[in-house]
């Protein structure tokens, strides 16, 4: 001990770690969420993470209420890709009642929850960069996801916790307008995105700040429960999208990027790949859409009256609409007995609603199984031993956001 | 060969005989039930079986069922085998008076805050968990919100004031 050094009491121990709290509001962490950090200098002993700010009790409000009640619910899980959880609910009721979709909105369901995955790696790749201190790219790329938000506005006349779509299809039919952005999006897109990569992939300091930090084996990622882009980057090829294809995956031609050591960089490699394959399945789906013809291209939902509110102004004059109209608004329909499972490729991983019905009028108990909840856990056994600095950058990479940890 | 629900079926009742019950296929997935001591021997065994392989744990989650005397709360798994992309569903029953029930954390890690969150909403008792205490709620809290003993609110009270709203 120095002679300048503060003289402690006699029988004191003296302690040589530092406690940091890293949250729950801070710039860095993107959303409410706290970390105690045990420091040894700047490197990291120890970590404790404490969630929950923002819980806001999802799964005992959707014991309230009915189907359709709680798509609002599942927007505001990842409110960066809000469609993909709209979808995946309307996806696992219509799983339930034994709803057939008609093969045109399959195909307009795949266009909107690629473009959500697409808005939502954008978020994360680009945020990733803030981190590392390049502001550029991520303004750079804000005004094209604006593109995005511009055409489920036109879809559905919301932006970021859309409610879009319904059970058996979509509210209503895509406009021509939403046609001519989706093309904007899809000419002006790519070149946005090969710039966006030359800011960062080769880029020497970025590279410095990712390569070999908050890395993860595929053995252990498998064990704690990783899915979406975050396993992939470990190199295991597990996509929902292709081991259970849903809403007519099957259909398209795509890979599943994957990296080999689990680390930032990897996981940010892979989110980049996904986006162009996202591009791909849009330009297919496009396509494949323009392909119907005559009364088939005005097809956008199927037929279940039960659940799919009639048009407006069958209501005001039929009485057969008027009932179904009250019956669905007041929640009147019984749901079918059942137990179902299905999940869903959300931006994040696997994105699964458990919902469990005793033939009432709504859920006897609804789960979300939620991407991020499931993966932030292995965040101390990441950023063990590594700077301080580096649990910034993984914190981001992993892409946690806290609405949907906390459900 | 591919493994089916079929196969998965006879595996398990030729090592576990008449203790898994309670068979059945809902959506195409196979589910069924056991005693809650041998949680972690049927866990185990859909591990390490060289034809099984259930090593992915998707989801575990609670729920209850006050009606059901003696096995009022269920721990419901979801596995996974990713090899042969096969899924199943594995439930055990406690009594909410003793719901201990042992955990999966020595062979999943990522059923330790999936555990926490079953202990925190439905409070069961996971025996030999690293960690176990609350983790969306506030540790203060002496209750289990997601039993259904806790009903939401009757939208049709009036006795709060709450004109901004209607009501009152």
């Amino acid at each position: 001990m120095s002679e300048h050094h503060i003289k402690l009491p006699e029988g004191s121990i003296e302690k040589t770690t530092t406690t940091l709290n890293l949250g729950p509001t801070h710039p860095a962490t993107h959303g409410v969420m706290q970390n105690i950090l045990e420091l040894d200098g700047e490197r990291i002993v120890s970590t404790e993470q404490t969630i929950g700010y923002i819980h806001r009790a999802f799964e005992k409000l959707a014991e309230r209420r009915p189907l359709a009640q709680i798509t609002t619910l599942t927007d505001r899980l990842n409110y960066c890709s809000s469609p993909l959880n709209n979808m995946g609910w309307h996806l696992t009721c219509e799983k339930l009642l034994g709803v057939k979709t008609p093969k045109r909105v399959d195909y307009l369901r795949v266009i909107i929850m690629e473009l959500a995955r697409i808005a939502d790696h954008l978020i994360c790749n680009s945020i990733v960069g803030v981190d590392a201190g390049a502001y550029t790219g991520f303004l750079y790329v804000m005004q094209y996801r604006e593109l995005i938000y511009e055409i489920y506005e036109e879809v559905c006349g919301a932006r970021l916790t859309t409610n879009i779509g319904r059970i058996g299809g979509f509210e209503r039919n895509f406009n021509d307008i939403a046609f001519r952005k989706l093309e904007k999006f899809l000419r002006e897109y790519p070149k946005v995105l090969k710039e966006f990569e030359n800011l960062f992939q080769r880029n020497r300091i970025f590279m410095e700040r990712t390569m070999g930090t908050g890395a993860i084996s595929a053995e252990r990622a498998l064990n704690y429960g990783f899915t979406g882009p975050n396993l992939r980057a470990a190199g295991v090829d597990y996509d929902v999208r292709v081991h259970t294809p849903y809403s007519s995956y099957e259909d398209f031609q795509f890979n599943i990027p994957v990296g080999t050591t689990g680390d930032n960089y990897d996981r940010w490699l892979v989110r980049e790949k996904e986006m162009w394959e996202s591009l791909g399945i849009i330009e297919q789906a496009y396509q494949k859409v323009q392909e119907f013809k005559g009364a088939e291209a005005e097809v956008y939902h199927a037929d279940v009256p039960e659940y799919y509110l009639p048009p407006k102004a069958d209501v005001y004059t039929k009485m057969e609409a008027l009932i179904w109209h009250f019956k669905i608004i007041m929640g009147e329909t019984n749901i079918p007995v059942g137990e179902v499972y299905h999940s869903i490729e959300a931006a994040n991983g696997e994105l699964g609603f458990y919902l469990i019905s005793d033939g009432g009028r709504t859920p006897y108990r609804l789960h979300f199984r939620r991407p991020c909840f499931v993966y932030y856990q292995a965040y101390e056994e990441l950023i063990k031993g590594s700077m301080l600095s580096d649990a910034i950058m993984t914190m981001s990479s992993l892409n946690l956001i806290a609405g949907e940890l906390d459900a | 060969m591919s493994l089916t629900n079929e196969i998965i079926k006879q595996r398990l009742t030729e090592k576990f005989g008449d203790q898994v019950t309670g068979f059945e296929e809902s959506y195409g997935l196979l589910s069924f039930e056991a005693p809650k001591e041998l949680n972690l021997k049927v866990l185990n065994f859909l591990y390490d079986d060289e034809q099984l392989k259930f090593r992915f744990l998707t989801d575990l989650t609670g729920v209850h069922y006050p009606d059901k005397a003696g096995r009022e709360l269920a721990v419901v798994y979801h596995l996974h085998n990713l090899a042969g992309n096969i899924r199943l569903r594995f439930k055990i029953f406690t009594p909410v008076s003793q719901p201990d029930v042992y955990t999966a954390t020595g062979l999943f890690s990522g059923a330790n805050w999936m555990e926490r969150e079953t202990y925190d909403f439905m409070g069961v008792n996971f025996v030999g968990h690293p960690n176990l205490k609350r983790i969306l709620n506030v540790e203060e809290m002496d209750y289990f919100p997601l039993r259904k003993e806790f009903p939401l609110e009757d939208q049709t009270r009036i006795d709060k004031d709450d004109e901004m709203f209607g009501r009152g």
